[in-house]
C-alpha cells in the first residue's frame, strides 16, 4: 500500500489544493438560505407596519373631521358619526389602576417569597410550576373566572359586571406575567448584595427591602409595565365579565357606584365596533384600534427600552 | 495553645423584638403572595369541573343526552352541542397559524441567532418583541378589514366575502409569531459556542453549521416553541370572534374559505351573549363544558413545551 504524500492528496497537488482553499466562490445555496431567512424578518416587521398604516389611512376621516369629540364622546353602536371612546378610555384607566392596585402587590410578593424565602424548597418548586402553568391559561378561561367568581360568587362585594370584576379577573390574568418577571429580577441581584446586608445585621426583610427591591426596581417595573400593557389590550375576560357593548348609563354618581356600575374599556369598544355591519363603523374602529395600538405599543416600548438600558448593571 | 475565655458580660445576640416582629409580618405577607397563586389555580379548576359537571348531568337527564355532544351541528340554542364541530374549526385555525408561524417565527429566529450582525440584532429583537404586544381585537378587526378582502379573497376565489376561518387563522399567526420567535431564538442561543467554532474548524460554512449543528442542537427548544405558539393559538379568542363569522352551524366543514366556529369564539359567543343565549340555561353552562376542554387541551401543551425547554437547559 502506497502512503500519499501531502502533494498527492485527492489526486491534486498542493498548487491545486492551495488555489481550492483561497479562490474566492460564491455559495449559491448559502446566500439563498440566508436571503430567506432575511426575508422572514422583513415580512414580519412588515406585517406591523401594513397594520400601522392601515389603520392610519382608514381613521384619517375621524382625525380630520372631529377627533376631539370621537376621543371624548359616548358609546354609540346606533349613530356611528355620534360616537366615540370617551367612556372606553376612562375605562381602560380605571381598569389599569385596579391590576396596578391587585396584581403588582401580590405578584411581587410572590416573587419575593419565591427567590428570598422559599429558595429550592419543595413549595417553590410547585409554586413555580403551577405560575408558569397560569400563564399559558388562555385568557378566556379567566373571563370564565372572573364571571362564576367576581360577578355570581362576590356579586354583592364587587356589584354583579362591573369595574372591580372586570379590574379582578385582569389582575388575575396579569398575575403570573408579574411573578414570572419579577422573580427574573430578583434572580439577577447578585448574593454579595444580600450578604453585605445581612451581614451588617439586618434582618431579612430590611435586607430585601432597602436593597434587593430597589435593585431589582428596573426589572421588576418593566414587567409590570409589560402586564400592564396586556391588560390593557385583552377584550375576552372583561367581554365574559360583562363590559357593555351598547349604550352606557353616565351621570353624576359617587366613586363607588362608578367602581360598582357597568363599564366598557377599549378593546372592547372594538370589538363592538368591529362586528357593526355598516361601513360608517369602519373607520371608527380603526380610529379605536389605532388609539389602542399606540399606548399599548408606546408601553411595550417603555418596557423593552427599560430592560435593555438596565441589563446586566452588575 | 491558651484557650482565651472572656470575662465580660455575654454579648445579647437577640434581635430587637420589634425589628424582629416587623421581620416575621414581612415573611407572612410575602407567602400569602406565594399562594394567592394557588388560590387562581383552585379557583379557575373547580369553576370549570364543577360547572361542567352540572352541564354533562343536567344533559343526561335531558331527551338524547350525551349524545347531543356529537351530534352533527353546534346550535346551543337548540340544545345541540357538537364539540366535533368546534373542535374541527379550532384544528383549522391552528394548522393555518402554524402554516404562517412556523416559518416565519423560525426564520426570524435563525436569522436573529445565527446570521444578524450585533447592532442589526440590537434593533430588530425589539421590533419583533413589541409585535407581540398588538392587541387581539386590533389584529381581529385587521383580519376582516384587510387580510380577508384584500389578500384571502383574491388569492381564492371561492372565498366568503366577509368571514373566514383562512383570515382568522392568518392573523392568528401574526400574533404566534413573536412567541415562536423569541422562544426559538433563545433555545437557538443557548448552544455553546465551541459546537459552531467546531464546526467551523472542520471547514463547514454558515449554512451547515446553522442546519446540520446548531439546528438539531436546539431541536428540543424548537420543538418546545412550536407546540408554545400552538398552544397560544388553539387559546386565542377575540381574533376568531371578530373574523370567524361565529357561524357554529356548519357540518363539521373542513372548508377554511368559509365562516366557523372555534372553541374559544364559541365560548365568546355564549359568554357575552350574541348567541342569544340568555342567562343561566343549560346551553349557557356548555361555556363551562368548553372551557374545561380548552383548559385541558392548553395545560398538556404548555406542561409538554416547559418540559422541553428544561431538557435544553439541563443538557449544556
Amino acid at each position: 500500500m502506497a502512503l500519499s504524500t501531502p502533494a498527492t492528496i485527492g489526486g491534486g497537488t498542493a498548487a491545486d489544493i492551495t488555489r481550492a482553499l483561497t479562490k474566492r466562490t460564491i455559495d449559491v445555496k448559502s446566500k439563498v438560505v440566508e436571503f430567506l431567512l432575511l426575508g422572514s424578518l422583513a415580512l414580519t416587521l412588515l406585517v406591523l407596519l401594513i397594520l400601522m398604516i392601515d389603520l392610519i389611512q382608514r381613521s384619517w376621516s375621524v382625525w380630520t373631521d372631529r377627533p376631539w369629540s370621537f376621543l371624548t364622546g359616548t358609546l354609540n353602536s346606533q349613530n356611528a358619526a355620534a360616537g366615540g371612546i370617551g367612556q372606553a378610555i376612562r375605562g381602560t384607566i380605571l381598569l389599569s389602576i385596579i391590576v396596578v392596585l391587585v396584581a403588582f402587590p401580590l405578584g411581587v410578593a410572590c416573587a419575593v417569597y419565591l427567590e428570598e424565602y422559599a429558595g429550592r424548597s419543595r413549595f417553590a418548586r410547585i409554586t413555580r410550576i403551577n405560575v408558569r402553568n397560569l400563564a399559558g391559561v388562555p385568557s378566556i378561561v379567566y373571563g370564565i373566572l372572573g364571571l362564576a367568581i367576581f360577578v355570581k360568587a362576590m356579586g354583592g362585594l364587587t356589584g354583579g359586571s362591573s369595574v372591580i370584576s372586570g379590574g379582578l379577573a385582569l389582575s388575575a390574568l396579569v398575575l403570573p406575567i408579574i411573578v414570572i418577571t419579577a422573580s427574573e429580577a430578583l434572580r439577577a441581584v447578585p448574593r454579595s448584595i444580600r450578604e453585605g446586608a445581612l451581614g451588617v445585621g439586618a434582618t431579612e426583610w430590611e435586607t430585601v427591602r432597602s436593597h434587593v427591591l430597589p435593585a431589582a426596581a428596573p426589572g421588576i417595573l418593566t414587567g409590570t409595565m409589560l402586564s400592564l400593557a396586556r391588560a390593557a389590550g385583552e377584550a375576552a375576560p372583561i367581554l365574559l365579565v360583562g363590559a357593555a357593548t351598547g349604550l352606557l348609563r353616565t351621570g353624576q354618581q359617587s366613586i363607588l357606584e362608578q367602581l360598582q356600575g357597568g363599564f366598557t374599556a377599549l378593546p372592547v369598544v372594538i370589538f363592538s365596533y368591529a362586528r357593526q355591519p355598516s361601513d360608517d363603523f369602519r373607520a371608527l374602529t380603526a380610529a379605536a384600534s389605532l388609539v389602542l395600538l399606540v399606548v399599548v405599543l408606546l408601553m411595550n416600548g417603555i418596557a423593552i427600552w427599560l430592560r435593555n438600558r438596565y441589563e446586566q448593571k452588575w | 495553645m491558651t484557650v482565651v475565655t472572656s470575662s465580660a458580660a455575654p454579648i445579647d445576640l437577640t434581635t430587637n423584638p420589634r425589628r424582629h416582629r416587623k421581620d416575621v409580618a414581612a415573611r407572612w405577607v410575602f407567602r400569602v403572595g406565594a399562594w394567592t397563586t394557588f388560590l387562581v389555580t383552585i379557583l379557575i379548576l373547580l369553576t370549570l369541573v364543577v360547572d361542567a359537571w352540572d352541564f354533562v348531568s343536567k344533559l343526561l337527564d335531558e331527551p338524547g343526552g350525551l349524545a347531543r355532544l356529537t351530534d352533527i351541528g353546534w346550535f346551543p340554542r337548540r340544545g345541540l352541542y357538537d364539540i366535533g364541530t368546534l373542535v374541527i374549526g379550532t384544528l383549522l385555525v391552528t394548522g393555518i397559524a402554524m402554516l404562517v408561524a412556523v416559518p416565519l417565527g423560525l426564520g426570524v429566529a435563525v436569522y436573529l441567532a445565527e446570521y444578524a450582525p450585533r447592532r442589526v440584532r440590537r434593533v430588530v429583537k425589539p421590533a419583533v418583541e413589541l409585535l407581540a404586544g398588538i392587541p387581539s381585537v386590533v389584529l381581529g378587526y385587521f383580519a376582516i378589514a384587510t387580510i380577508n378582502p384584500q389578500f384571502v379573497t383574491r388569492v381564492f376565489s371561492s372565498a366568503d366575502k366577509a368571514f373566514t376561518l383562512m383570515a382568522a387563522g392568518i392573523a392568528v399567526g401574526i400574533l404566534t409569531i413573536p412567541i415562536i420567535a423569541t422562544v426559538a431564538e433563545d433555545a437557538l442561543r443557548a448552544v455553546p459556542m465551541a459546537l459552531r467554532e467546531a464546526s467551523f474548524g472542520l471547514g463547514a460554512h454558515r449554512l451547515q453549521s446553522t442546519f446540520q449543528i446548531v439546528f438539531p442542537a436546539a431541536i428540543s427548544g424548537i420543538v418546545a416553541a412550536v407546540i408554545l405558539g400552538i398552544s397560544r393559538a388553539v387559546g386565542e379568542t377575540m381574533v376568531v370572534a371578530i373574523a370567524a363569522g361565529a357561524v357554529g352551524g356548519g357540518l363539521r366543514s373542513w372548508d377554511p374559505l368559509h365562516p366557523g366556529q372555534t372553541m374559544t369564539a364559541a365560548m365568546a359567543a355564549l359568554g357575552f351573549g350574541s348567541d342569544q343565549v340568555a342567562g343561566d340555561n343549560l346551553a349557557f353552562q356548555s361555556l363551562y363544558f368548553i372551557g374545561l376542554l380548552l383548559f385541558f387541551m392548553t395545560f398538556v401543551l404548555n406542561v409538554v413545551s416547559d418540559l422541553l425547554v428544561r431538557r435544553v437547559r439541563e443538557e449544556y
